[in-house]
Parts: structure tokens; sequence; C-alpha cells
């Protein structure tokens, strides 16, 4: 019998390489370290350039993993440690407990009856959900996860009561499983920069200051406002955004690289805006937009659908007005010479992407200075652990990957 | 199937909402075998009781009255038993309710009109759902894997034998599969083998390195799994995947090969430079583009075209004819990263020398910022955004280019040596069928899908980048989509997958995606056929051939088992084991359907499985209130609503039909491309079918909705709910 493949991370170009992998043929167990698959694409409301929502796809995805018996799926799974060689590797995961065991119905007693609450952490922190909660609304598998830490008083007694099922199980322990595997997939994606670290833009500073992917959350009719894009300081929907693009990106002192996707996402936003209120005005601060291919006919899309200002230049400075709650941007307008200062309701940082095991050594796994994997020989990666990418290109190297995947399997 | 048991669940407030008694009753009814019903049937007791049921019963065919066929879908699969799910937990229970005017749930023992409790409708409803899952199961029958009579070949072509063909070869064959390459020029190697060098394809991205196509030609060469054509050209494509007949002209000899898959590797063209006249081209013998002047550096000939004399500065012009409505719309996306290798040449060549790029945006996508660094940081190169609005002759040989719009704030008369265009890539497809298919529906990519995107190959779908509307053939590299080299490398070996993935679909007897698993096909009768040729024409896949006659010559292995020829079909002669005419009708005809003058009006939806079916499962879990009038049958997709479902549901007596699938357009989310949209048209007929029998056309109604649209779906539903109140009752009930 061959050995089957393991694919770290569910996003979706983990998802892509596990079950384009086991429709070839192949044996494949999955592992997510979240208690849903999906990644960062389901936090998404749509995708650029076709504003469609990601959960179309995924749940395509999930019928061809529920149908495909070579697929065995882990979540809240992480792994610990890699040894062997390439078509030969014992892989140690640590199983977080999830309290909730797979009798679990989603019947959504529990959630009714428990009064602790924790901050969404799928949300980017814009809500809480209960202590016992279902990840999102397309949540796979779709089973409730406990948070332990966030129950009030009392309620562990509620939820195991309202439960009719016993499928609360509070004594759950964490669990370590070995698996032999000819080769691994290394998808793990990526995650926010840390917006703190841009001091002079003021996140975490000014509430009206948020990340692209919290404004993804906003925009989302399953998110913390159904939809309506408001901003955090008062609850009103902002006339005026400011795009700050490159935040981190292309910057020697945070992120080098450009990060591909956060052109295309302020443009998307921008038609979000758009879409809720024609008037909406979007400013864009930009070093150059970076539209590739055929999302070029998105920028133009874009430029007719929604009311933006391009402006060339990098913003200096964000300030709060502290009656209205108002930001002051400050940018240097390149192609003008001046310097310019707009006052608007919004500002939306346009985040770089990080590899999400920047900082962490995994024993095994080669990476670059900013933890991107480069390690080809062995333990093969794909999507944006490997490089910045976009979804669609994702994808693709996702379905290379799992080329080489079989290819060592065979020879193993 | 003929032995039908039913098991009721009774959890998840089924058993608290209905009454399972009369359920069973229904089930007994309808002609099921035996009936159970159980407490938490998805739990291993349940799942134990139902097999021990089987065994005990000798059931082919299990009815699961409880949740969407969305969960558990582990728990109930009895292997060759059929399974159907009916879905009473979200389908019924958490979705249907009677709301006050406040919006708050009341009591099911409220009466839903005078002297009718909604219990009863909702009653009605759910014996109607558990009726439905027998009458099903009562046509269904077991799908067999399609095994064609004929050996499968498992032999790879790849068309094109550049860097992505050359991948896509390689790694065909080091997974142990027969490739045959064919190349239209003498060499392999295609743009690549041409360049002096190029950006490197892996960490760190900084330097340019030889061509890496060098080493790829000869591992082709010398890898006994491909064989190559050169001077080649594909001239027919007959037959299906793991059948295709492939006729191939080798230096004017044809000869046929049996393949399998296919991948369409065949790359671009460079941009007609003769068109760039306003840039000098053609007119100033100093204005070359970026493909002559990767030539001039790989023979290190860095000399004027006019004079000969050395070139000592070199002025690149960015988006030469693309983003340009009177050239390319799109960006070719490799052009900024080409420019500033070319920089590089002539920098490295001679330290005296400068160079001038002139970009719109910069666009070194993600690592490859790391290349347009190293170039950032040389003095002898400038680089401003501007726009070129003159190019013209200098003095003593050199080049004049008058640049607006720069950084610099002002107007810049740059006078160098040489210009260079940096001008764009133009995909085969644009111009020619390339494959030569053998298909009733021409011979290339079909042509409206092909104009989404400029004439490339590409895939509409951002989760599915390799979805393509002709089955086993895959595109990848510079005909994929614009791309650099490194993209191609990836994407090639994605493409290799994806053909290698079909030949074992084919040979497991089953679909591609998205309907990876299903075994089942459409079978024609073709006695009924009046050769009305809309099946051949509308099938998104071009799975159907005609004969001379007109008569569908079915390709199963090119089939997406999207049904929309079984839609289309006027005959009603094609159907699948699994979903057929003679099921659905027997399904709306298990249904119970009130007199005339009941006052509570029934209504049939069809739902598109894949985005709308799942929005309304997560209405359910969200508690969001369906009318409870709505009889759902979901179905594989809205192209696969023969016009039969209709009449059936309105001869039975339903007051109104709706329809929701997937949006269309040019941004279409249907799974199979154009199914919601067929089905809109084939309403438009339906509607006027309904005029003459002077039914109001609003009857039956499409609508689209996307997955995350819960709300939509909801308030679609309730809308037609209520538009349907305002007409009579439909005429035809209990006729």
């Amino acid at each position: 019998m061959k050995k089957p493949i393991l694919v770290v991370g569910g996003g979706i170009s983990g998802i892509t390489a596990a079950v384009e992998a086991a429709e070839a043929g192949a044996e494949v167990i999955l592992i997510e370290k979240e208690p849903s698959l999906g990644g960062r694409v389901a936090q998404l409301r749509y995708y650029f350039p076709k504003l469609c929502p990601p959960n179309c796809g995924l749940e395509i995805n999930y019928r061809r993993i529920k149908t495909n018996p070579r697929i065995e799926v882990y979540t809240m799974a992480e792994i610990t440690e890699i040894s062997g060689e390439k078509g030969n590797y014992k892989v140690k995961a640590v199983i977080k407990p999830r309290y909730v065991n797979d009798n679990c119905t989603a019947c959504g007693d529990c959630e009714k009856v428990c009064e602790g609450e924790r901050v969404s952490e799928f949300d980017f922190g814009l809500r809480k959900t209960k202590a016992i909660y279902l990840p999102h609304p397309m949540a796979f598998p779709m089973k409730y996860v406990l948070d332990k830490s966030a129950l009030a008083p009392g309620d562990l007694e509620r939820i195991m009561s309202a439960c009719k099922y016993n499928a609360i199980d509070p004594d759950m322990k964490e669990e370590t499983l070995e698996f032999e595997v000819g080769t691994i997939i290394w998808a793990t994606g990526w995650k926010p920069y840390d917006a703190t670290k841009l001091d002079n833009l003021g996140y975490g500073k000014y509430a009206n200051v948020i990340t692209n992917m919290q404004m993804e959350r906003l925009a989302s009719p399953w998110g913390p406002t159904g939809g309506k894009i408001l901003r955090p300081s008062d609850q009103s929907f902002p006339k005026k955004v400011a795009f700050v693009q490159c935040a981190g990106s292309r910057d020697e002192n945070h992120l080098p690289y450009c990060s591909y996707i956060c052109c295309l996402a302020s443009l998307k936003q921008s038609l979000y805006l758009a879409e809720q209120d024609p008037e909406a005005e979007a400013l864009i601060f930009y070093i150059d937009i970076r539209t590739p291919g055929r999302y070029e006919k998105f920028l133009r899309r874009a430029q007719n659908e929604a009311r933006i200002t391009f402006i060339k230049g990098k913003v200096a400075k964000i300030e709060e007005d502290p009656e209205t709650k108002d930001l002051i941007v400050t940018a240097e307008d390149i192609l003008s010479g001046k310097k310019i200062h707009e006052k608007v309701n919004l500002v939306v940082l346009a985040l770089g992407m990080q590899p999400s095991i920047a900082g962490i050594n995994i024993k095994g796994l080669e990476v670059d200075e900013n933890g991107f994997v480069i390690s080809e020989n062995g333990i093969i990666a794909c999507g944006c652990a490997k490089m910045p990418l976009d979804v669609m290109t994702s994808n693709e190297t996702a379905t290379g990957a799992a080329l080489k995947a079989i290819q060592t399997i065979l020879r193993g | 199937m003929e032995k039908i048991g039913v098991f009721i669940c009774t959890s998840c407030d089924i058993g608290k909402r209905l009454d399972i008694a009369e359920l069973e009753n229904a089930a007994r009814d309808q002609g099921a075998v035996a009936v159970y019903n159980k407490e938490f049937l998805c739990s291993k007791e349940g799942k134990a009781f139902i097999e021990e049921k089987i065994k005990e019963n000798g059931f082919d065919a299990v009815s699961i009255c409880a949740c969407s066929p969305r969960v558990n879908y582990d728990v109930f699969d009895f292997g060759n038993v059929a399974v159907e799910r009916v879905n009473l937990r979200e389908g019924i229970v958490w979705s249907r309710f009677l709301l006050g005017e406040g919006g708050e749930i009341l009591e099911d023992t409220t009466d839903y009109i005078e002297g009718i409790p909604f219990k009863n409708e909702l009653m009605a409803l759910a014996k109607d759902y558990v009726k439905m899952g027998i009458a099903k199961l009562q046509v269904y029958k077991l799908p067999e894997p399609f095994k064609p009579e004929e050996e499968i070949s498992k032999t790879i072509l790849v068309i094109g034998g550049g860097v992505a063909g050359l991948t896509a070869a390689l790694e065909a064959a080091n997974t142990g599969y027969d490739v045959v390459l064919v190349e239209k020029e003498k060499e392999l190697g295609g743009f690549v083998a041409k360049m002096k060098a190029h950006c490197e394809v892996k960490h760190p991205f900084k330097n340019i390195v030889p061509p890496i196509v060098n080493e790829l030609i000869s591992q082709v060469e010398s890898n006994e799994k491909i064989r190559v054509y050169k001077k080649a050209t594909v001239t027919n494509i007959s037959g299906m995947p793991g059948l295709f007949k492939v006729k191939i002209n080798v230096d004017g000899k044809e000869e046929e090969v049996k393949i399998g898959a296919i991948v369409l590797a065949a790359g671009f063209k460079p941009y007609d430079a003769s068109k760039l006249d306003s840039l000098g081209y053609g007119n100033i013998k100093n204005v070359v583009t970026n493909v002559q002047f990767e030539e001039m550096a790989k023979e290190g000939k860095f000399v004027r075209p006019s004079d000969g004399a050395p070139i000592k500065s070199v002025l690149f012009i960015l988006c030469a004819g693309q983003r340009d409505e009177n050239h390319l719309l799109y960006c070719s996306g490799y052009c900024c990263l080409a420019s500033l290798k070319q920089a590089k040449y002539i920098r490295e060549a001679d330290p005296d020398a400068k160079a001038f790029i002139i970009y719109d945006h910069m666009r070194t996508m993600g690592i490859y910022e790391n290349f347009y660094k190293t170039l950032q940081d040389d003095p002898g190169v400038f680089l401003t955004k501007g726009k070129v609005v003159e190019v013209s002759e200098g003095e003593d040989g050199e080049v004049k280019v008058i640049v607006e719009e720069t950084l610099l704030g002002e107007k810049l008369e740059i006078n160098v040596d040489l210009v260079v265009l940096a001008i764009g890539m133009v995909p085969v497809t644009a111009e020619g069928p390339v494959l030569n298919l053998e298909y009733r529906q021409g011979p290339g990519l079909p042509t409206d899908e092909l104009e989404l995107f400029y004439g490339y190959a590409d895939s509409n779908y951002i989760c599915f980048p390799y979805e393509t509307r002709r089955t086993s053939i895959y595109a990848a590299g510079a005909i994929h989509q614009p791309m650099t080299i490194a993209q191609a490398i990836e994407d090639a070996r994605g493409a290799a997958l994806k053909a290698i993935q079909s030949l074992v679909a084919i040979e497991e007897g089953h679909a591609v995606h998205p309907r990876t698993w299903d075994f089942a096909y459409p079978e024609i009768d073709l006695k009924m056929c009046t050769q009305c040729k809309r099946c051949t024409e509308e099938c998104p896949f071009g799975a159907l051939n005609e004969d001379e006659k007109g008569n569908p010559l079915p390709n199963i292995t090119r089939c997406r088992r999207c049904g929309t020829c079984f839609g289309a079909c006027p005959q009603r002669i094609i159907n699948f084991k699994d979903y057929s005419i003679e099921m659905v009708g027997n399904m709306i005809r298990a249904t119970e359907m009130p007199e005339q003058g009941y006052g509570l009006y029934r209504l049939m939806a069809f739902i598109c499985e894949n985005d709308a079916f799942p929005a309304l499962d997560m209405a359910a879990f969200q508690k969001k209130s369906i009318p409870v009038t709505f009889r759902i049958i979901p179905v594989r997709c809205l192209g696969a609503v023969n016009v039969s479902f209709v009449k059936d549901a309105m001869s039975k007596g339903y007051d109104g039909i709706l329809l929701l699938g997937c949006k269309y357009g040019e941004n279409y989310q249907c799974h199979f491309i154009k199914g919601s949209e067929l089905a809109n048209t084939r309403m438009e007929n339906v509607a006027e079918t309904l005029q003459q029998l002077a039914l109001e056309p609003e009857r039956v109604t499409l609508h689209t909705v996307a997955i995350d649209e819960i709300e939509e779906a909801v308030k679609k539903m309730n809308e037609f709910n209520e538009e349907i109140k305002g007409f009579e009752e439909n005429p035809f009930k209990g006729w």
C-alpha cells in the first residue's frame, strides 16, 4: 500500500491540494489547526474579480471531501514534529480538545443557554460569540466548539443539560497522533501583518482605523454587522474612506515583498462601499496599482462603478479628530509634489500578508528570512505558505503540489 | 428499488413539532416495506439500528427522514443500499414557522387561516416530503460505472514545447504516464529558449539565470516515456477523453495517435508591434520590441540597428500596447519584470550605459519585488512613472522621447540610443482553434468563453483554475493566463495533475469535477428522438456529437453530468439512472393536493443543490422562516430542470413554481457554466405557454441567489408566496 500524503493547512490551498491529490488516487490526511476548514477565504465576503462568495467553491470542495473515502480530515490539529525524509516521514500532531464530540448535531440548544462569551477571532475581534459556538454558518465539520476559558459560572451545567445528545465532553484531553506519510504538502497560508507595528497609522489607537480583513467581515452578510459597513466608533456608514496601500508591504522595516492581493482587495472593497451608497468616496493611497493580467478589467470596473480617487503616495501619518472620531490622513501626492491632508470617516489598512508560520521554528522545514517555505526537496509548499499569491494562482500551485506529492509516494 | 425501508428520526425538534405516527402512515401508504422511528438516528446506536434492519429485511433502499444531506453524510452510508435523505430538520422543523405580526414564532396550534391550524399545513408538508423520498427511491436505479468497450489510452498529449509544455510532459512522465509532445517549431524550448536569461524561479528571486528550458529540453529528449514531434501540429482530435484519436502532421506527414488526456500549452505570440507606429516602431530604426532586444542581448550585440554604434543608453517603454483600449485591454503580467531584466543586461554589458524605465504601474508581483529592488538600488537605472507622449528621431541617430506626468513633476525629454517597447502577449487561442476538435460545437474552446478572457484559455472559476468546457483538456502557461516563467512551471504541473486525474476518473468510471463522485450518466432513448438538436447545441461541455440525421451521439467521458441535455430534451428521452423525468414526476405525483377551494396554496420549488440549497440550509440553522406552502425538490443544476417538471407540477395543481439557481451573466456562478441561464430561457417559453392557458406567467418564476445570500433566498421565497396569493387557485387542481 502506498503511503498517504499529509497536507498541512485546511485553507483553500490545502483543501485544493488534498482533493486534487485524492481524486488522482492518493490517500490524503488533511490537518487544520482551526475548528473548521476554509482558512482565510472563509472570512472573505467576495473574491475579486468576480465578486462571488468563497463559500460557493468551498461548498463544492467540502462535497468533494465528503464523497471521497481517500481523504481523512483532522481539525484543531497542529504539527509538532517532523522526522524522517522524503518518501518516509513520521509526523506528530497534537489534536486540541474540542470539548464537543461527534454526537453533536449542531442543533444549537447549547448556545442558547450559554452565557459566557468570547471574542471572535474569525471576525477579527469585531464581535463576540458564546463560549460554545459554531465557527461560522458554513463550518466544516458542522460541529460546535467549546472554549472552556470563556464559560460563565454555571454555563457548563446549563449547556450539558441542554444537550440532548451527550455531545459535551468537558474532560476531553489533548491527543497526540502519529502519522507515517510518504510526503508532506505544506499549505499553512498567511496571516495579516501585525498592524500595531505600523505606529504612524494609528491602528489600535483610533477606533476607525481598521484592517482590510476586518472590512471583509463588516461587508459579509454573516458578519458582525450583517453586511452593513459601519464604522466602529459610532456604527455609522463611512461616506469617505481612505485605503492605505502597502501597509507593511514593500517596506524594509516591515515586509520587504509585495503582498500581491492588497491592491485588488482595496478595489473590491471600494465596490462594497459603492454598493451600499453610490455616493461613498474611496481614496486609495498607493505606490503602484498592481492588477496583473486580466485583473486589469477589474481595475476598470472599480473605476467605473465606485467613486475612487487614486493618490500616488505613501501615507505619512494618521491623526484622529477627537470630536467626530474622523481621521486626518497626511500623505505626499508624488505626482503633484504637494503634501495633502484628507479628512475621512474610516481608514482601511491594506495590510500585507505574512506567512502563518513566520517566527515559528518547525524542525525539518526550511524557510526564507520572511518565513516563506523554500524547501522543495521533500516537503512541498504551495499557496501563500510559499509566496504571496492570489487564490487562483494559489490553487494552481496547490494542484501542482499534488502532482509532486504523488510522484514522491509512487517512488517511495 | 423494490424494498424500501423508512427511518424517521425524532430528535432535533422533529418529534416535537411533527406527528411521527402520521408520517409513518404516510410512508406506508406510499409503499414503504417497513417504517421505523428512532431518537438520535445519527448516533452509533442509530446507525447500528438501521444496519440491523437492512439486514433483517433485505432493504435495497432506505429513506432517512432526518437532517439535510449536507450533514452526517458519512453516517448514513450503507454500501450498496440506495440512500435518500429526507430533509425534515433543516427543510421543515427548523425553517417553517407561523410568524406573528412582530415576527415572533407562534405555536403550531395557532390557526393559519380560519379553521386550519398551522400544524395541519406543517404535517401536510412533512407527509409530502416523506412520500417524495419513497417515490424517488421507487424509480431510482443504482448507477453503474461507465466502462467503454475499447481499451482506454492513458497517454497524455502535450501541445506546445515551451517551458509550460516541457514541464507538463516531464511531470506527467515522471508520474508514470506516456506522453506525446507536439511542437510546431523545429526545436523545443519556445520563447524561453530564445532568451539570454530570465529572473530566477526560486528563492531568493533576485538574480537572473540562464534559460531553465535548456535543462528541461535535455530531460524531455532523453526521457523514454516522452515521444517528441517537432515541426508538428495537431490537425484533428476526435473521440473523447480516454479514447481520443489525434492526428498529428509531422513535417508534412500525418500520423494518428491514441490519447487519453490533453495539456494545451501552445503559448502566445508577441503583440503585433507594427500597430505601435505611434511609439515609433517601424519608422525609427532604433525603436525595437522587447523580443528583438532579447535576441540582441542573446547575441551580445548591443549596437544600434541604425548604424551599429554601441548602445550607451536604452529607454524602456512599459505597457507598449497594453492596458490600452486601442490595443490589448489587459496587462500581460510579465513585461515589467522582463524590462527590469533587460535593463540589467545593458548595465552588466557596459557599466557606463544607462537604462531608463518609463512605467505606469510597476508590477513586480509578490516575491518578485526582490528583483525590482536590485534595480532600484542601481544608480544607472532611472525609473519613473510617466506617460510617453512622443517618440521621434533625435540627433546623431538617437531617439527622442517626451515623457509627461512623471514623478519629477515635469515634462522630460530623454535622448537615447535605443528604445525598447515592452509589448504584450497574445495567446494563440485568440487567433485560432489550435485543438482542431472534431466536436459538434466547433474545433476550439467555446468562443463565448474565450471572449471573457481576451482569448485566453482561462477558467471563470477562481476556486478551480483548470476548469474547462472541454473535459480532459487543461490549459497551462501563457495560453492559460498572462504569466511569468515561474508561474508557468507551477501551472504546468497543475495541468498535468488534472490530465492524470481525469484518466483516473475515466478508469474508475465516474465523472470529473464538479461531480467527481457521480457514476450515473445520461442515457438516450433514440427511438423517440425528433432531431431537434437542443441537447447537442446546449451541452456546455460539447459532449454530444450528431450523426448525419441530427441524432445525438453521446461521448460519456466528455460528459460532466450537469443534466443540461436532460433539461433541454422536449421528448424527455434523456435520463440518468439516479435522476430521471419519471423520478421527479413520481415525486410530484406522490404529494397530496387539496381540493379546489381549500383556501391555502401549494408551491413547488426546484432548487439548485450547489448554492441555493446550502443557503436554505443555513437559513434553517438560523431559524429563518420559509413559507410552509413550498415543497422543495433539489436539482443538480437548474439546467437539469426539464419543462416536464413544470407541467407535472402545474397539472398536479401547484399554484406557483419557483426556481432558485446560481447567478448567470459575465461573472456566472453556475457550476455548469450555462445551467441557470438556459433554465431562464426555457422558463420564458413556459411563461408563453401559461399565457396561452390563461394563467399568469408569473406563476413560474426563476430567481438567482448566491450561496451567501441567505436572507435574500428566504426573502425571494416569501415574496413569491405573497405574489401567488394575489392569483386565483390553479384551475387544474383536482384533475
